[in-house]
């Protein structure tokens, strides 16, 4: 398609939607335009913005329909001369753009998303570090990916139908520490996500996956998580990671030194 | 009426400084941790931190190698022999401790075979010391970070809160103001102890790595408020910006392997420096592409006029770039449309790293006029100059520097409040003064004589033009002329979105306005200093000159402009030599 212009439609504040005629040039992205619009033509536009490369979590926004990162969608993919641009939906609108994602972030802060040992002077007063396998940190690094945009809550239709629903976002995040060979909390955030606001109420609509920017893939992680919810109720089970090594090891001492054993489903889990 | 929130301790910028300080902060014993209020003016996990992305240095194996002094020496090789020794030496010994402490608290550094911390080669480093996790490593220190704080209470977030002076009396700190996005109130943030931790001023100029944020903005806040801001005309400019935005593909590419080619398909980096190749440091990396360009042989790119050369990494195969930088495939391919397995990726200098700042001492805290500190005032990161980094930063060392200067910091911050009882007072007249500045003076016109972003815009290509890798007396002296005319364009502008919540176009002045006098230190500063020496490259004065300029540059604000005087540059360890690569 050969665009010369575009024309940003752009619902704002009060639900009015303001349309701004812009030039097209090659590699544009919506952020590009929305910046446009506001150092050319109206600078009381708001929406957020930082790093233009996709990382920081900023503009997430309902493009054409479908929450996605502005700096990283190109106006040349979306196939239209009118580009409808709105706030993310199911989260209340503070200014044009702009929207509350606090309760987004609560949930986050709600399923511990820290890596929890028993001894918390080794934790965080020792100068020792933890031995982890490559295939180790596979387990977990995927669901690490999170910047933390919002896109798949605002994405998911049981968060728009109970409030109190953790969300794609925060259980993901629970399963990254819980899949973490270093973590010794599984028991503390297993009964956050066995309850009825949960695991339990996810539709697997596959949503939060479907708009996730940088491969989170949540869903799976929800999955995941219900895996382990169901073993709880089966085994009784106790987690405890290997202990770490002292530091400096001495050279060679890498095969004798002890490790976490492996996040294993089969073997029924960890200790 | 103003609103006045009162903590022991504000921390001003939420980037992987500000949230390391507040780790340390909130780590003190129970019961004994201050009240912390963070001030951001973006959402946190928002910081251009999360951008940062090939590596940390520190010495991790002594046993397999590398050491302390190398690291070091490699440092203040790197910085041009401009760093302050003794800092670096205590900056170096407190790396480790920083990796091993980000890997209990949950960091996904790669992994060696044997399941200890994986590290990659760096420009500059003799030894593969840049601690790795992927190519998101900055992204992932703040996950961490950011994670980490969710376990303590006791901390308040004041996001998207833009801080617009600093309160200082007797040589005190009293507090900042602020702009609350949200609502539009005007808000004095009172504490006894404030950390400046807001980054650097990459948007000085328009082909720039760094985020829309990096106004500089605290960096101004201490110009502002009279205290002497130390090395501005060092800027670095990353080798590797990519065409068009000059968005950052990682100096990991080139330490996974990857080569630099002109348009005849050349390492060129043969000619420039045979033993480090493309692991050379980035000033002399980044002037060996502009020499390429600047004698023919590189490529221009059509739709933006810009020249360049390439980086490749054809050879390093799929399964590597899928492995070990997927974030720069992510870029190529999102951002140009080309996939670096295939096709190498076009790519020039670009704005990266203000290497000067604030000027603290080791503890971090702001040195004021006549070394005498300002009490209850620190700074952290690319904000503060320490200096470790000098003329020219090493690649890693950088979120390295947040890091240890964010725990070191935070341990002083818990040691003074412990041993200074009492509490903050106000300094109303000042705050007044300061919400009539802004709201009388800039918000409640809703006319302006001239366009701020038209004068955002000149200026970023008045720097990008003259003001950058290779600088020359003619240049500097018109982009000087060029900014104080701008600033003088600049009194005559207003916001003219006269609305109070998420006001941008407030903020945006007020951001550009002290982007114009950070400039006009800049390239002062760069005009002055006859010399040639790490990041700041004369081509009328090649040679390094160790007789008449190995020292620091200050800068303070007078009516008419900065006025410029120097400190002497601490040699402790080892004599300037020349620099080789």
């Amino acid at each position: 398609m050969a665009l010369d212009k575009l024309v940003l439609e752009v619902l704002r504040s009060g639900g009015k939607k303001a349309r701004y005629e812009l030039k097209f040039r090659k590699g544009m992205t919506v952020l590009d335009a929305l910046v446009e619009v506001r150092e050319r033509q109206d600078p009381s536009l708001a929406y957020r913005h930082s790093c233009r490369m996709g990382i920081c979590g900023s503009c997430g926004m309902n493009i054409q329909g479908i929450p996605r990162l502005a700096c990283q969608t190109q106006v040349s993919s979306l196939g239209k001369d009118v580009v409808k641009v709105e706030p993310l939906h199911g989260m209340s609108v503070i200014k044009d753009l702009v929207v509350d994602i606090d309760p987004f972030l609560s949930m986050h802060t709600f399923v511990k998303p820290y890596l929890i040992r028993e001894d918390l002077a080794e934790r965080d007063g020792s100068d020792r570090e933890y031995r982890v396998l490559s295939d180790e940190v596979a387990r977990f690094l995927q669901f690490d990916y999170c910047i933390m945009c919002a896109l798949c809550y605002s994405a998911c239709p049981t968060v728009a139908l109970d409030p109190d629903y953790l969300g794609p976002q925060a259980m993901a995040q629970a399963y990254r520490y819980m899949a973490d060979p270093r973590d010794e909390g599984w028991d503390a955030r297993i009964n956050l996500l066995d309850r009825a606001h949960g695991v339990w109420r996810c539709h697997v609509a596959g949503s939060c996956s479907f708009v996730c920017p940088k491969d989170v893939d949540p869903a799976k992680a929800i999955q995941m998580a219900r895996v382990e919810v169901l073993k709880k109720r089966v085994l009784r089970r106790t987690a405890k990671a290997g202990s770490p090594l002292v530091n400096p090891a001495p050279a060679g001492a890498a095969k004798q030194g002890t490790r976490a054993p492996p996040f294993d489903f089969k073997e029924g889990g960890r200790g | 009426m103003v609103e006045v929130i009162d903590h022991d301790v504000v921390i001003v910028g939420s980037g992987l400084a500000g949230l390391r300080t507040a780790a340390e902060v909130m780590s003190a014993p129970r019961g004994k941790a201050p009240t912390l209020g963070l001030v951001s003016k973006l959402a946190l996990m928002r910081s251009h931190s999360v951008a940062a992305e090939g590596g940390t240095a520190a010495v991790l194996y002594p046993e397999l190698g590398d050491s302390l002094e190398l690291h070091a020496w490699d440092t203040i090789k790197g910085s041009d022999f401009l760093a302050d020794q003794d800092s670096v030496w205590k900056f170096v010994t407190l790396c480790p401790d920083e990796m091993r402490q980000l890997e209990r608290w949950g960091m996904p550094w790669s992994r060696k075979e044997d399941g200890r911390i994986a590290q990659r080669p760096f420009g500059g480093h003799s030894y593969d010391r840049a601690t790795f996790a992927q190519d998101k490593v900055g992204f992932f220190e703040m996950r961490t970070l950011y994670d980490k704080l969710q376990e303590f209470d006791g901390w308040s977030r004041y996001e998207e809160a833009f801080v617009t002076s600093l309160v200082i009396q007797d040589g005190t700190f009293r507090g900042c103001t602020a702009i609350d996005m949200k609502s539009g109130r005007f808000v004095f943030f009172r504490s006894r102890a404030c950390v400046i931790a807001t980054g650097g001023a990459g948007q000085l100029w328009k082909f720039t790595a760094t985020s829309v944020s990096t106004t500089g903005d605290g960096i101004w806040l201490a110009y502002q408020a009279g205290l002497p801001i130390e090395d501005m005309e060092f800027m670095q400019f990353h080798p590797t910006g990519l065409i068009p935005t000059g968005i950052l593909i990682t100096e990991g590419a080139r330490g996974e392997g990857g080569h630099l080619l002109n348009s005849k398909g050349e390492r060129f980096m043969e000619r420039y420096a045979p033993s480090k190749m493309e692991l050379s440091p980035r000033d002399v990396v980044s002037r060996s592409i502009m020499k390429e360009i600047a004698e023919g042989r590189g490529l221009k790119d059509e739709d933006s006029g810009l020249s360049y050369v390439h980086l490749d990494l054809r050879h390093l195969g799929r399964e590597k770039i899928d492995s070990k930088l997927p974030f720069i495939k992510e870029l190529s391919m999102k951002f140009v449309g080309l996939d670096p397995v295939d096709e190498p990726i076009p790519i020039k200098p670009t704005a990266h790293y203000t290497m000067g700042g604030i000027p603290v001492d080791d503890n971090g805290r702001v040195i004021g006029g006549g070394s005498r500190e300002v009490k209850g005032l620190w700074a952290a990161g690319e904000t503060a100059c320490v200096s470790i980094h000098g003329a020219n930063r090493l690649g890693s060392n950088s979120t390295a520097e947040c890091l240890v200067y964010g725990r070191v910091v935070g341990k002083d911050i818990v040691r003074f409040l412990a041993s200074e009882a009492d509490a903050a007072e106000g300094a109303s007249s000042m705050v007044a003064e300061e919400e009539t500045r802004v709201f009388d003076g800039l918000l409640k016109n809703e006319s302006s004589d001239d366009d701020v972003y038209a004068i955002k815009a000149r200026l970023k290509e008045v720097m990008d033009k003259s003001v950058y890798v290779f600088r020359e007396e003619a240049g500097l002296a018109e982009a000087v002329r060029e900014v104080k005319a701008l600033k003088e364009k600049f009194k005559g502008v207003r916001a003219t979105d006269g609305g109070r919540q998420f006001n941008y176009n407030l903020q945006d002045v007020l951001e550009v306005g002290g982007m114009l006098e950070l400039a006009e230190v800049v390239a002062r500063g760069a005009l002055n200093r006859t010399e040639s020496r790490g990041g700041h490259s004369r081509l009328d004065y090649p040679q390094r000159d160790d007789a008449n300029w190995l020292k620091h540059t200050l800068a303070s604000r007078t009516d008419g402009g900065p006025r410029f005087s120097s400190v002497p540059v601490r040699i402790t360890m080892w004599k300037p030599v020349e620099r080789k690569y």
